[in-house]
């Protein structure tokens, strides 16, 4: 085994455990544990026995395993950069509501 | 019927005190929504006489006219009529839009379009049809000057419209949001007065980009 291939097992694992802590601390919803638990196994999977991405880059139609992890891992990244930036708009919102009533608060201590 | 004037401002103590002297003839009051600014523009509106709303940060306008409408609702007013801080807006036009709610609108806007864009520069023509073409292709919603600031709506339109966006992106959400109530929209003709001074507020090519993208998103998780 290569050490890139264990350096990415430890770090799955390393990752899953941080992940289990946040979900018991309430930092993580179930939701997120669950995909976050698989983006991982499926990561030190893939690290381990390389030939599972080789076999996908077979089905799928792409040449090699490595080149299937990285469309793959694009995807996600899109996906994921784009559930962020719905959060973000979330929470200008919410701070916009907060703002507002501070503003109709003073207005009305002011009459 | 009651008639409020809501004035969203951001740093325009220069200009604020000469829109207010002009516009006050012919409303019942003003609103004016100080966003955050770090210059006197709210000291400036409330000797001036209008009922100042002030934002402890700068929200954008959409957050600005957000704010402005619920002031108005508690106030009791019947019509609410949003124009500029920075004199871009003609205030002897606002019987154009009383005209309009008379005739049955719920929405008027003020469309500069229908003026031929007289005295508006180049660059400034080709984003307002941008904006329009956007507003209509995200949210079905066509008028010839989607980016006005100058507007009125009627008490019920206020209590359908739901504004969720904090920015620029505003002018549109206000348009697509007439649309989805199905509220009775109609545009009448304004002047476009530009000065130097309001020339050098207005939107960068970059920031037309980030609303775009926020309204895309705005549509999308509607």
């Amino acid at each position: 085994m290569s050490i890139i291939q264990m350096l990415i097992i430890v770090f799955a694992l390393f990752a899953v455990t941080r992940t289990v802590l946040q979900f018991k601390k309430g930092a993580v919803s179930r939701h997120w544990l669950l995909f976050w638990i698989l983006f991982w196994v499926g990561a030190g999977t893939v690290a381990a026995l390389p030939q599972t991405a080789d076999t996908l880059a077979h089905i799928v139609g792409v040449g090699r395993g490595a080149d299937v992890v990285i469309y793959l891992s694009l995807i996600v990244i899109f996906y994921l950069i784009f559930r962020l930036y719905v959060k973000i708009e979330q929470v200008e919102g919410e701070i916009t509501k907060l703002v507002r009533k501070l503003a109709i608060d003073e207005l009305d201590k002011k009459n | 019927m009651k008639m409020f004037a809501l004035i969203p401002a951001y740093n325009e103590e220069t200009t604020i005190a000469d829109v207010l002297t002009r516009t006050r003839p012919y409303v019942d009051g003003v609103i004016v929504v100080d966003d955050g600014s770090s210059d006197r523009t709210a000291e400036i509106a409330g000797v001036h006489g209008a009922t100042v709303m002030s934002h402890v940060i700068n929200r954008g306008l959409g957050a600005a006219i957000g704010t402005g409408f619920a002031a108005a609702q508690s106030l009791g007013a019947d019509v609410v009529v949003t124009l500029d801080a920075d004199g871009q807006h003609d205030p002897t036009e606002i019987k154009k839009f009383v005209e309009g709610i008379e005739k049955g609108a719920d929405v008027v806007i003020g469309s500069r379009m229908l003026t031929g864009f007289v005295g508006m520069p180049v660059h400034r023509r080709v984003a307002q049809v941008v904006g329009n073409l956007v507003t209509f292709f995200l949210f079905g919603a066509w008028v010839t000057d989607s980016q006005s600031g100058f507007r009125a709506f009627t008490k019920h339109a206020l209590s359908k419209i739901q504004i969720k966006t904090n920015r620029m992106e505003v002018s549109s959400e206000l348009i697509a949001e007439a649309k989805r109530n199905g509220l009775i929209l109609v545009e009448v003709p304004i002047q476009a007065i530009y000065t130097e001074y309001s020339l050098s507020k207005g939107q960068s090519f970059f920031v037309g980009i980030k609303t775009l993208l926020k309204l895309v998103v705005r549509r999308l998780t509607r």
